[in-house]
């Protein structure tokens, strides 16, 4: 870890303009992934600027909209605990339980999570080869072991994934984001267009511009609270990142679909909303079936690497399994 | 009742939950320093040029050693080293040539006044190679391989050829590969050492180390120190399961930097660096041939192993329980062993017979299938009691009641023969078995007992407790043969100036060291009745020592219990402060595991405890049950409950003892279900670089397991007659998880780990 | 041989209550039982960082490097090494302490963060010789092995049943969407909640029944069980001992 300069502030506008100011300042948040990687040299900032003590923590209603705003600085545990949160969205609580420990959820905010780096072993060792870390190197995992890696939306240029699990369902719930500008004005961002696919720049996960500060998530009212489910599959059975992972969500007419949310982590450079799925479903009565179909629509436009073609197999059965336990409060 | 076998707590547990019990790196030093090593970045290849002036300019920095300024130390002569009691878990010395052999290798090591401007500084220091390109394929380098020809002084390659003609005539039999990855140790405690020069001929060392005789005399080697000049402490460490049971290079590392910047240095290595610098489980492929009448009656076996090795002679043995179960009349058991750019190859938990059972004990399942019998009975028919290599009868053998009672407490009776029959709700239910079987060794050890007149006691050995319970047991061993309470005893190990002991590994420490501390008590009880019967102030004066029994601290004659004396008034009246006794207690079989010499008084042993090496084979059995959820859909796999026999000998501490099978069995459920280590073939590094990516089993990966022990002393591996039960729970756990997987989906996995990915 | 030494700095410890002037490149260390004068807004990283903060219950000023973790501060600077470092990365667990009464990492916690904060480590939880209940059930379920997970696995086990307290939920919970109120937990409960604490001595089995006893306030009895007839006495003399 290199030395760096270590600034506090009191308020968003000193911190976005301190990491505006340095190219190579960076905000500090609960760090939980970031002191890793510094750790690992992988991130090089000369200045850390602590934000922790910004007033950003609060999860409240917000009056014109209805929408729940999430403070960006509300630890992650914070969140899926509150009331509102696991009353109205499950599905978040369910994916932020489904990720990390109980100790780094007490640690990790909002904010942060959606700006996890890849956990991709070529991008964590600076030995190898990797255009996320440095552009131009290659990409080690093309050929390498890339067992956990993408089968969604990859490039030549990089194939890793995104690992968090919150933002998968945060995708599915269509959340925007609050961003504050290097300016001071405030802006926001779809959820489906804040993570980005790698093409040819995988150095950037997200638009996020210099300097921008998320302040809040906001999640829209929606009608899924009674079925939805967070479904995760991994190598071992808690405290490890998904091989894949779907948030279902289903709003109900009767017993036809009225709409569906389906998005997955652990096969993209982004949260991988099924769109394919969702549409085919639309409309359809909540059967096995239908559900088995969904899937198979969705995982056929999938391109699998060396090692990890045993994600297409598995991205259709728990797409289905995932959909069947939102409709079955989380039964199988 | 005695204390041995009780189940009491650890004595050490205090310390432990209290956060008292310090570890090697927290020994902190007035004007300690910190070292980092540097890495190489490529997997074979030489040095071309090193550029430390970053590194040097860098803030904090006292000095950076490469090959190119490090001391040049007395060159390794492995025979030399080894009758100086030394071993190394490389034969690599660092920073005395530019040779690269493995990625991550130590090519340098940073000192500087904190351990973050070192680890950073470290990071500056530029290195170019001549690179060349690195053998990493297993399968293509093992065709290049080599047979070795012995294997711990006994031939490795056995009937080699022979049982071809016999498996073609066999009317039942399989021929099927079997498939374990590389797999890193990972105890919990980084390796670390503090490393305190006093002057230039004398040394203090805080180590985490299962052997503080064996780090003290590599360390006295290769500075040219004598041995009594180094200390080597190791009072609690972190767990090592095998990767501290040699010294690795950062332990010269550490030595060689407090040298060079003569203050005392402390290095604790990465938990990345504990994927490549401080060995491994080499990957296996094995294949298992048997062959049986149609009755069951096993007539051939053949077991041909393959795995990697470097830098060593090392090779993983997963022939080994091959050579020891069922009473098949031919067993041909073969090896083939590759040469690969990777450090060492090294004993983790349960060597050989750990992966080597994998294949047997699924092999076994699968020809059960083939017979349509049950897996027990199918071992219980193929039972043996006798050696099937030396001929020799096990000293103490238990096995059928292993599978007996193991069957009855598990429920086996419930299992469907057929697969895919029980279902609970999406769950596909199954039952797996497996037999277990681990070498019983025993080396010489010794121990000092001191008794003071104040009553209380001292044990000491140079042995340690890697969370295994020496503690524990030694003082309960001492407790019974002083009878003095456990609350009097103070044990004192893990430091290489008490009577030396054998490395605490092989499941050896039980029972090489408490027959020390036994015949030491002995020793001192009898000088101290000595002391009474000719004191004439003693009730006991002039009683027949055969009459005199012992008890609370106190001698007692058998007949008229009115004459007593106590230790305390025996001491005072004699103007003794202590009284002090030392042995070396010899195994009968004079294994050369043990540290060298007799330090103390032999322990006297009776001659037909001598003559048993000869007369008997030592080994350990048991019987592991696992029953398995499976989500077939999704390739997930639940143990669902695990229960595990063990005929180990007498158990000294029901609580510990059974700690230790637990653990065992957790180990080896890691290795079953999750644990692999990945190289990437182009650059040689592991891919799985630390515990994010090398998965070992968390809380809730872990079912309750139900430990049962046959409990029946083993007459003739020691007085005492426990043999060590460290390792035999990890051996048979994989096959059972996998024949339960079977059992619940039809689907055979022969390649571990048993990963969502195999069961789709 | 060439040997370059070279001393930029020195890194002696300075003993309580004393406060060394900066010269230069030199870097200020300090443990001060004293109050701090107000903590600098910004620091450059040669001159480290004050902190002031209080580990189980004493306050403690340090100036170091922004970069100095929590853990390390503890173990390498205030003397506490109870806290471990099992991987340095989030990993293991082994180095959890309580922080404002949460259970968090302290290797990825830096120092420069604490400031105010109230930290409780293995150390500070038996009161004097009285052990923490949680500690003294460790002790009777064998809740380790090695001990080295045992700190981290301790102060994670006194949240976790904090956390049931407050009502709050786990991935394995069926209902996420009940009242929040303190919850009872079961073996899968208690096994989720401690999975970001590894234990390589395989002592799951025992921690979950030592965290059991302490939720659950029910002495449970450890059964011991031998197949056969069991063989313990060594000693004829001892005989006696029985009676």
């Amino acid at each position: 870890m290199r030395p760096f300069q270590y600034t506090k502030v009191n308020d968003a506008s000193a911190a976005v303009q301190a990491v505006s100011a340095n190219a190579n300042s960076q905000f500090l948040a609960g760090g939980t992934n970031l002191i890793d990687l510094m750790k690992e040299d992988v991130a090089c900032p000369v200045e850390l600027v602590d934000i922790t003590r910004l007033n950003l923590t609060q999860i409240s209603t917000v009056a014109e909209s209805g929408n729940l705003s999430i403070g960006a600085l509300a630890k992650n545990s914070d969140t899926a605990n509150h009331p509102v949160v696991r009353q109205n969205y499950p599905l978040l609580t369910q994916a932020i339980l489904a990720g990390a420990s109980g100790q780094i959820r007490n640690m990790a905010t909002n904010g942060g999570n959606l700006n996890q780096r890849t956990r991709c072993s070529y991008f964590y060792d600076t030995a190898m080869p990797c255009n996320k870390r440095e552009l131009g190197s290659g990409c080690g995992a093309l050929e390498g072991i890339n067992r956990y890696h993408a089968i969604f939306g990859w490039s030549e240029q990089c194939v890793a994934v995104y690992p968090s699990d919150m933002a998968i369902a945060l995708a599915a719930l269509d959340a925007i984001v609050q961003v504050q500008r290097a300016d001071g004005t405030q802006r926001t961002i779809a959820f489906a267009d804040y993570h980005r696919l790698p093409e040819n720049n995988p150095e950037k996960d997200n638009s996020l511009n210099p300097g921008e500060l998320i302040t809040a998530i906001e999640l829209p009212t929606n009608n899924f609270a009674d079925r939805s489910y967070y479904l995760k599959v991994r190598d071992r059975s808690s405290y490890a990142f998904a091989l894949v992972s779907v948030a279902a969500a289903l709003e109900m007419d009767g017993n036809q679909i009225q709409q569906a949310r389906v998005a997955m982590g652990g096969v993209a450079h982004k949260p991988w909303r099924a769109l394919e799925a969702e549409e085919f479903l639309t409309g359809k009565t909540a059967t096995a079936a239908n559900f088995q179909a969904a899937a198979e629509a969705e995982m056929r436009q999938a391109k699998p690497l060396e090692h990890n073609q045993f994600k297409v197999e598995l991205g259709k059965r728990i797409i289905a399994r995932a959909l069947m336990q939102a409709m079955n409060d989380g039964r199988a | 009742m005695t204390e041995t076998g009780k189940p009491i707590d650890r004595v050490d547990g205090r310390l432990k939950v209290t956060g008292a019990a310090k570890y090697a790196a927290e020994y902190n030093q007035p004007q300690m320093a910190y070292a980092f090593p540097v890495r190489s970045t490529i997997a074979n290849g030489t040095i071309a040029s090193v550029d430390t002036n970053a590194a040097l300019q860098s803030p904090g920095v006292l000095m950076v050693l490469t090959h190119e300024n490090a001391p040049r130390l007395k060159a390794l002569d492995p025979q030399e080293l080894s009758q100086a009691g030394g071993r190394l878990g490389e034969n690599l010395v660092p920073l005395q040539d530019g040779r690269v052999h493995y990625f991550g290798q130590f090519i340098g090591v940073v000192v500087a006044e904190t351990y973050e401007q070192a680890r950073h500084a470290a990071g500056l220091v530029r290195v170019a190679y001549a690179e060349e390109k690195p053998a990493i394929d297993f399968e293509t380098e093992l065709l290049k391989g080599f047979r070795p020809e012995t294997a711990q002084g006994q031939p490795a390659q056995l009937n080699t050829g022979q049982a071809a003609p016999l498996l073609a005539a066999a009317p039942v039999k399989i021929e099927r590969t079997y498939t374990t990855p590389t797999e890193n140790h990972h105890p919990m405690e980084l390796h670390s050492t503090i490393a305190i020069w006093e002057g230039a001929n004398k040394l203090i060392v805080h180590e985490s180390t299962q052997s503080v005789m064996t780090v003290r005399a590599v360390v006295a080697y290769f500075f040219s120190l004598k041995p009594e000049n180094v200390r080597v402490l190791a009072p609690y460490i972190g767990g090592g399961f095998g990767s501290k049971g040699n010294p690795w290079t950062n332990i010269v590392l550490a030595v060689m930097a407090g040298q060079a910047v003569n203050r005392p240095v402390k290095l604790v290595i990465t938990r990345h660096m504990m994927q490549t610098n401080v060995g491994r489980r080499s990957e296996t492929k094995q294949q298992v041939a048997l062959g049986a009448g149609s009755d069951g009656k096993l007539a051939v076996m053949r077991h041909h192993n393959n795995s990697y090795s470097n830098l060593t002679q090392y090779f993983e043995r997963s022939g080994s329980p091959t050579e020891v179960l069922y009473s098949a009349p031919l067993r041909e058991i073969t090896y083939q062993v590759a040469r690969l750019n990777i450090g060492a190859s090294t004993f983790v938990r349960a060597p050989g017979d750990a992966p080597g059972s994998f294949a047997l004990e699924s092999a076994m399942d699968e020809l059960a299938y083939e017979l349509k019998i049950d897996p027990v009975e199918f071992r219980v028919i193929n039972h043996t009691t006798t050696d099937p290599l030396s001929k020799l009868p096990y000293s103490s053998e238990h096995l059928i009641e292993c599978y007996r009672t193991g069957a009855e407490k598990f429920g086996w009776a419930r299992r469907k023969q057929q697969p895919r029959q029980t279902r609970d709700g999406r769950y596909l239910v199954g039952y797996g078995t497996a037999a277990a079987t681990y070498p019983a060794s025993r080396a010489s050890a010794s121990a000092r007992v001191r008794l003071a007149a104040d009553g209380r006691v001292i044990v000491q050995s140079a042995t340690l407790d890697l969370g295994t319970g020496t503690y524990t047991i030694m003082a309960q061993t001492a407790a019974d043969a002083l009878g003095v309470s456990v609350e009097r005893i103070a044990v004192e190990i893990g430091d290489s100036d008490l009577p030396p002991a054998p490395v605490s590994a092989r499941s050896i420490t039980t029972a090489s060291v408490l027959p020390a501390v036994l015949a030491a008590c002995e020793m001192l009880r009898k000088d101290l009745m000595q002391l009474a019967t000719a004191d004439a102030k003693s009730k006991l004066n002039g009683v027949n020592p055969a009459e005199i029994i012992f008890s609370d601290a106190k001698f007692f004659a058998r007949s008229d219990r009115s004459k007593s004396d106590s230790y305390s008034d025996i001491l005072r009246r004699n103007n003794k402060t202590a009284l002090e006794a030392c042995t070396t207690a010899m195994p009968a079989s004079g294994s050369g595991l043990g540290a060298p010499g007799a330090s103390c008084i032999l322990a006297p042993t009776d001659s037909e405890e001598n003559s048993d090496a000869q007369k008997y084979s030592f080994h350990s059995f048991g019987a592991q049950f696992a029953e398995v959820r499976v989500d077939e859909d999704l390739g997930l796999i639940r143990v669902k409950r695990f229960t595990t026999v063990h005929d180990v000998g007498r158990i000294m501490n029901e609580k510990t003892a059974r700690s230790q099978i637990i653990g065992s069995v957790t180990y080896a459920l890691g290795e079953t279900l999750m644990e692999e280590t990945l190289f990437d073939k182009r650059f040689g590094n592991p891919v799985t670089r630390t515990l994010a990516d090398y998965h070992v089993p968390v809380n809730l990966d872990v079912p309750p397991i139900d430990v049962h022990f046959i409990g029946k002393p083993d007459p003739h591996i020691s007085p005492i007659g426990a043999r060590g039960l460290g390792e035999i729970a990890s051996v048979g756990v994989a096959a059972a998880v996998a024949n339960a997987v079977f059992n619940a989906t039809g689907k055979r996995i022969r390649d571990l780990p048993i990963t969502p990915d195999k069961l789709l | 041989m060439r040997i370059r030494l070279r001393r930029r700095r020195f890194g002696q410890l300075l003993i309580v209550g004393t406060v060394m002037t900066t010269v230069g490149n030199w870097m200020k260390r300090s443990i001060a039982q004293t109050s701090s004068p107000a903590s600098p807004i910004s620091s450059s990283q040669s001159n480290g960082v004050n902190v002031a903060l209080s580990v189980n219950g004493t306050f403690h000023s340090l100036t170091l490097e922004p970069r100095v973790t929590l853990l390390d501060a503890l173990r390498e600077h205030i003397g506490l090494t109870g806290s471990k470092k099992g991987c340095d990365h989030g990993q293991c667990g082994a180095c959890t302490v309580l922080m404002d009464g949460r259970r968090v990492l302290s290797c990825l916690t830096l120092l420069a963060t604490c400031e105010g904060s109230d930290v409780t480590t293995i150390e500070g939880l038996a009161q004097g010789d009285d052990l923490h209940p949680m500690q003294a059930a460790f002790i009777k379920h064998d809740g380790f092995q090695c001990g080295y997970c045992t700190p981290g696995q301790i102060c994670s086990a006194i949240a976790v049943l904090n956390e049931a307290h407050n009502g709050e939920v786990s991935y394995v919970t069926t209902d996420v969407r009940q009242e929040p109120r303190s919850v009872q937990l079961s073996d899968d409960e208690i096994r989720e909640r401690m999975s970001g604490n590894i234990c390589r001595c395989g002592a799951y089995p025992n921690i979950v029944a030592a965290i059991r006893e302490v939720h659950t306030g029910e002495a449970e009895a450890q059964s011991w069980q031998f197949a056969g007839e069991t063989e313990t006495a060594m000693f004829d003399a001892l005989e006696m001992r029985t009676e």
